[in-house]
């Protein structure tokens, strides 16, 4: 019996151990939200055939094809392409498919252009890298509808109802670098033209129908050409000498190239500059930019060159849009002011607008980049236009008469990090009526709940319940909570602005668009590199508000000039904003704060100088009071050299600086470049909270884990085995995975994996590291854990001296006291390749952890961390089941329930991020791509704390029947007591 | 009616006689009821109440020292349950333990009252005293050690040092791959 007992305990700690977090149908969206973006639009094609569906097909910056309503801007269908897969052309086919070139021209999609389906792919052959075009031809020409495809060194014309190829002509062998490929309306010759070198020019005429070459005439151009070919009409054509001061205007008529030169200077005085032909497709003018300067030049039927228009600002032009025979029209977007300007010009009159419309524009978003226009026909039968805007900001915006229609906050698709911000603290004084008011609805909601529950309610009422839960205005409030649900996440993205989202909804609650990381003369290409709290103020946290920082670098090289901006995260407003002189390579966040808890900031430059943030002579005080102990150090994956640096003191330079340190090398690591190549290298999050250092293990014995914030994962592999998966044979691949303390160089622990390769994601938290590989051999990816445990400290084992407090177990330690460290490790296959490997994190550090792996299918799987413990063995003993250990199995089981996700996929996803939450059960987990998806987890379930549906009206009304109950007994028993005395 | 009326005819209506003459043999003009014999206790034997007393005296010594001897078999009983109840903490080997635990306490605490019917100058309660706290402390002990066994006793170093934050770290490394 006792032994029965046994099993039947056993097995309710089991079923109650390995929590699954699967949800009800009911409790999606209550505590996740979802959202779709696209990511910045590089081309669209409107598609307003007369069946009343106005759609618009864009393709963009993040691989996405996707279809927008031009109504409301929503997605109607999406398609996330593979990161290598980049889109090079979009095009609307036979009225029904959208053609879809890729990966340099070498793959051809056609989608159904209702539902976004998959037609067709084929892969195009070729050999050489070159330019990707796309071209249709029209039914005319050729019954088969042929596309033309110019990819990879080679011309394809391919069928766009089936997709199979024509006909080739292979450019390879010509050595020609191919520009443009023409096809003059209504003939059935084809164009290719190119440069051979850099100063011949090539024609080759093609027919359109076979691919046969019938024409090929070459001629030189002494001064060279330089850049892209605008085409102005179907035989001529304006390219820029090697000199980029003369506009050369090429003749290809008849087989016969002439080439005519123009000074740019003849055009317009001041021509000192960079000269760059637009690349647009207007018939018979071309754009020109020379600095700021836009010209519009005419080419005339002479081949003379006439300015027509002269913008002294920046501007975005659309393509040319045929609105009947022979009349295109063009729009061009100016700003001025606080509105944008968008003029609608037809091609053949260039000195009046056919449309002039001025919108109010949100200086938040920047310039516009892009415009794409599209006409309809309005009731009076007259031409209107409608315009997509794309901004600097990565927004796609919908004009119409003048009005935005409708816009997306597409810059969202490109985060570059995240950070959290608490929300304000809640203001007292609530009014008495409110909180009556609340109080009514509070039991209002509450009885429908318990309707509910007691399944008394209408399909209504259940609808009702399921709004209410779902816009329950608790959690998009903008204050504080007590558990810590709410907060803000500061998202920095790549084109430069600051979005705050608020974890209850999703919704935008701020943004920002940095002025620092705007393009502007003196910042050519600034990008937006990192965001950290700045200032989390816990004694002033009524009067004061948090701000965070922003670190970008106006320039690609890592010796450009660093810029550093600090926003008010409460309001969204740039407090300051720093042009630095010095470069950023390396941000070091230090562990002390200034009196008014600004954190210390470590920016660390091209030239290993390490300049000091905040800039105030309390905060060099600091500084120099923790010198002596501060050290950094810096990877060289290229070179394969791991350095540890050390602070020697202030700058030697002509000008004092108090706030620039020079460093001096301490150690350095010399990987074999010939065996090792670094890949990977991760640490331990800075503010992760660990709750003890013991681990207590089977039979109340303890390990002490080796704790500390100075150890590096790094993973290398052989430099054969460095490329995909495959490229290299088993024998001749390894990887190898390193533990080094960053303080002294010292190698904790190095592990060979023969056979096996990248790429490696890793995460490390607390005393352990996990991490995920191809394995080679076994054809299979496969995840490891390394656990470090410090023996010098495990023979405190006197328990009078523990009860007495007399150990040395919490005095600091030093990373030069030579730590003697065992490690274990064990490893499993895994099915799915990973994305980005996470861990949760909570506000204390006691609830067990869960892995947050980013699966290759766009989901986020959590993963018990007691599946990755290096203490599973096959045969557990009884007190190692008692403890939580699960017999050891060759691979980590994926529990289809375990997708923190569940139904949703984050396209494109490249980062997890979990944050904790002050509810110690619970953490907040923000996964970002192309798609953003946040949640809340509870890794161990949440035992602090009563779920969201906890009927707390079930309970009164128990309590209040408990309570009758009572009174009712007492009553009868009095009754009963005076009978029996009668008696 | 006609009793009274007999009655008020001899002129005087009632009377009661409250002179007790239970104890006044002399003034009793009636027999003793069949059965009873009047017997006083000052004309007991002397020889026979004493015997008596021995006889009581025995009997509640004897009678102490099976109370003393009580727990013994609850000790057995509660060994039983407890080797039943395993090595896990669950509802049931907790409930048991605890119940292992509470009784010797709620016995040790009732000592004075287990003997009070025992209580006699002739019976030394001494004895069965110290075997009834003795064999109590044996189930407290026992009680103690399936709690030690639970593991619900801080006897290890483990208990001491399972909420030990991690040290402090005197110093302070950062840095990594330069920013892309």
């Amino acid at each position: 019996m006792g032994v029965a007992i046994r099993v039947f305990v056993l097995l309710l700690f089991f079923s109650s151990t390995i929590p699954t977090f699967s949800l009800f149908e009911d409790q999606v969206g209550l505590m996740d939200w979802h959202q779709k973006y696209i990511g910045k639009v590089k081309h669209a094609v409107f598609h307003t055939q007369k069946t009343g569906r106005k759609r618009v097909v864009v393709s963009t910056e993040e691989n996405v094809i996707a279809s927008l309503d031009l109504r409301r801007g929503e997605i109607f269908w999406r398609h996330v392409l593979g990161t290598n897969d980049a889109i090079d052309a979009i095009e609307i086919a036979l009225g029904k498919y959208v053609i879809s070139l890729s990966s340099d021209g070498s793959i051809l999609r056609a989608w159904n252009l209702p539902d976004g389906q998959m037609v067709w792919e084929s892969s195009l052959q070729g050999t050489k890298h070159s330019k990707s075009l796309l071209l249709l031809l029209n039914a005319e020409v050729n019954k088969d509808n042929a596309i033309l495809v110019f990819g990879k060194g080679c011309l394809h014309a391919v069928s766009s109802i089936d997709g199979e190829v024509l006909w080739k002509k292979d450019f390879s062998a010509e050595s020609v670098e191919v520009q443009q490929v023409i096809h003059p309306l209504g003939s059935d010759m084809i164009y290719v033209v190119g440069f051979v070198g850099s100063s011949q020019f090539d024609a080759f005429q093609i027919n359109a129908k076979n691919g046969d070459l019938l024409k090929h005439k070459s001629e030189t151009l002494p001064g060279g050409f330089v850049g892209e070919i605008s085409s102005v009409s179907s035989d001529t054509l304006v390219a820029l000498d090697a000199t980029r001061s003369i506009l050369v205007t090429i003749n290809f008529q008849d087989g016969n190239i002439s080439f005519q030169q123009t000074y740019i200077s003849d055009l317009v005085e001041d021509s000192s500059g960079m000269a760059v032909i637009l690349p647009s497709s207007l018939t018979g003018v071309f754009g020109v930019t020379i600095n700021t300067l836009t010209l519009f030049v005419r080419v005339t039927t002479e081949g003379k060159l006439e300015v027509v228009e002269k913008i002294d600002q920046e501007i975005a032009v659309s393509d040319a849009l045929l609105l009947s025979e022979g009349q295109q029209a063009f729009a061009l977007v100016q700003h001025g002011g606080e509105k944008i300007h968008l003029k609608v010009k037809l091609g053949h009159n260039w000195n009046s607008d056919f449309l002039r419309e001025s919108i109010e524009m949100d200086n938040q978003r920047g310039l516009v980049h892009k415009v794409f226009i599209n006409s309809y026909i309005r009731t009076d039968r007259s031409h209107g236009f409608r315009a997509l805007i794309v901004m600097e900001d990565h927004s796609l915006l919908l004009l119409q008469q003048g009005e935005i229609v409708w816009s997306r906050e597409d810059g969202l698709a490109s985060i570059v990090d995240v950070t959290t911000s608490e929300l304000p603290l809640e203001k007292e004084g609530v009014s008495v009526a409110k909180v009556e008011h609340n109080l009514f609805e509070w039991l209002k909601g509450h009885m429908l709940k318990l309707k509910g529950t007691l399944m008394l309610a209408s399909p209504d009422e259940v609808a009702a319940i399921q709004a209410m839960r779902l816009k329950s205005s608790e959690k998009s409030k903008m204050t504080r909570d007590r558990n810590g649900f709410r907060k803000l996440l500061v998202v920095l993205t790549r084109a430069g602005k600051v979005f705050a989202l608020h974890t209850g909804d999703g919704r935008v609650v701020w943004s920002h668009f940095l002025h620092s990381l705007r393009k502007s003369e003196a910042c050519g290409y600034p990008t937006g590199l990192k965001v950290y709290q700045w200032q989390v103020p816990h004694h002033h946290a009524l009067d004061e508000n948090p701000s965070v920082l922003v670190l970008g670098r106006c320039g690609q090289s890592s010796r450009a000039p660093a810029v550093l901006s600090f926003v008010d995260t409460y309001t969204g407003k740039e407090l300051s904003s720093l042009d630095l002189a010095h470069s950023i390579v390396q941000v070091i966040r230090l562990p002390f704060t200034d009196s008014t808890e600004q954190r210390l900031h470590l920016v660390v430059d091209a030239d290993q100088r390490a300049h000091l943030y905040p800039k105030n002579p309390e905060a060099v005080g600091i500084f120099h009071r923790e010198l002596s102990n501060l050290y950094w150090y810096s990877v060289e994956a290229d070179n394969g050299i791991i350095k540890g640096h050390a602070i020697k003191g202030n700058c030697i330079g002509e000008v004092l600086d108090h706030y620039c340190f020079d460093t001096r090398d301490l150690w350095s690591i010399v990987f074999p470049s010939e065996s090792e190549k670094i890949i990977t290298t991760v640490t331990r999050k800075l503010n992760e909270v660990v709750h003890t250092q013991a681990k207590v293990i089977a039979d109340q014995d303890v390990m002490y884990k080796y704790i500390s914030k100075n150890l590096l994962f790094v993973a290398t592999v052989a430099p054969k085995a460095s490329g995909e998966i495959g490229a290299a044979m088993p024998d001749e691949s390894w990887l190898v995975v390193y533990l080094i303390d960053t303080v002294t160089g010292r190698i904790l622990h190095r592990m060979v994996h023969y056979g096996s390769q990248g790429p490696v994601h890793a995460v490390f938290s607390e005393n352990w590291v996990v991490y995920h590989y191809f394995n080679l051999r076994a054809h299979r990816y496969e995840m490891s854990v390394i656990e470090i445990y410090d023996q010098s400290r495990a023979d405190n084992k006197d328990i009078w001296k523990l009860v007495l407090g007399k150990h040395n177990l919490t005095s600091p330690i030093s990373s030069y006291s030579r730590p003697e460290v065992v490690t274990k490790s064990q490893s499993y296959f895994f099915t799915h390749s990973a994305k980005a490997i996470a861990v949760t994190s909570t506000s204390k550090g006691i609830t067990s952890k869960q892995l947050l792996i980013g699966t290759i299918g766009d989901q986020v799987l959590a993963l018990d961390k007691r599946f990755v413990d290096p203490r599973r063995s096959i045969n557990p003993t009884q007190v190692e089941k008692e403890e939580g250990i699960i017999p050891l199995t060759d691979s980590l089981p994926i529990v289809p329930q375990s997708y923190v996700t569940h139904a949703l996929k984050v396209e494109g996803l490249r980062g997890i991020v979990a944050v904790p939450a002050k509810l110690e059960s619970t953490t907040l987990v923000f996964a970002y791509g192309v798609d953003l998806f946040f949640t809340r987890l509870a890794p161990s379930r949440t035992y602090d704390s009563l779920t969201e549906d906890f009927s707390y009206a079930l309970l009164l009304l128990t309590i209040v029947a408990l309570v009758a109950a009572i009174f009712v007994t007492w009553v009868l028993s009095e009754r009963k007591d005076l009978r029996d005395k009668w008696r | 009616m006609d009793k009274g009326k007999a009655v008020m005819g001899s002129g005087r209506r009632w009377a009661v006689d409250f002179t007790d003459n239970s104890t006044t043999p002399s003034s009793r003009d009636f027999p003793d009821p069949p059965g009873f014999t009047r017997a006083s206790p000052d004309q007991d034997d002397s020889t026979l109440s004493r015997q008596k007393k021995d006889a009581e005296a025995n009997w509640k010594s004897q009678k102490a020292w099976e109370v003393a001897q009580a727990p013994f078999k609850n000790l057995l009983m509660m060994g039983f349950m407890m080797w039943m109840a395993g090595s896990t903490v669950h509802l049931f080997s907790i409930g048991i333990t605890f119940s292992a635990l509470w009784q010797p306490i709620s016995a040790l605490q009732g000592v004075g009252k287990v003997f009070e019917p025992y209580k006699d100058s002739k019976v030394d309660l001494l004895g069965p005293k110290l075997l009834f706290i003795a064999l109590n402390l044996g189930g407290l002990a026992l009680g103690v050690w399936k709690l030690n066994t639970l593991g619900l006793l801080p006897t290890h170093a483990s208990d001491w040092v399972s909420s030990l934050p991690p040290a402090q770290e005197v110093e302070y490394s950062g840095g990594g791959i330069p920013l892309g």
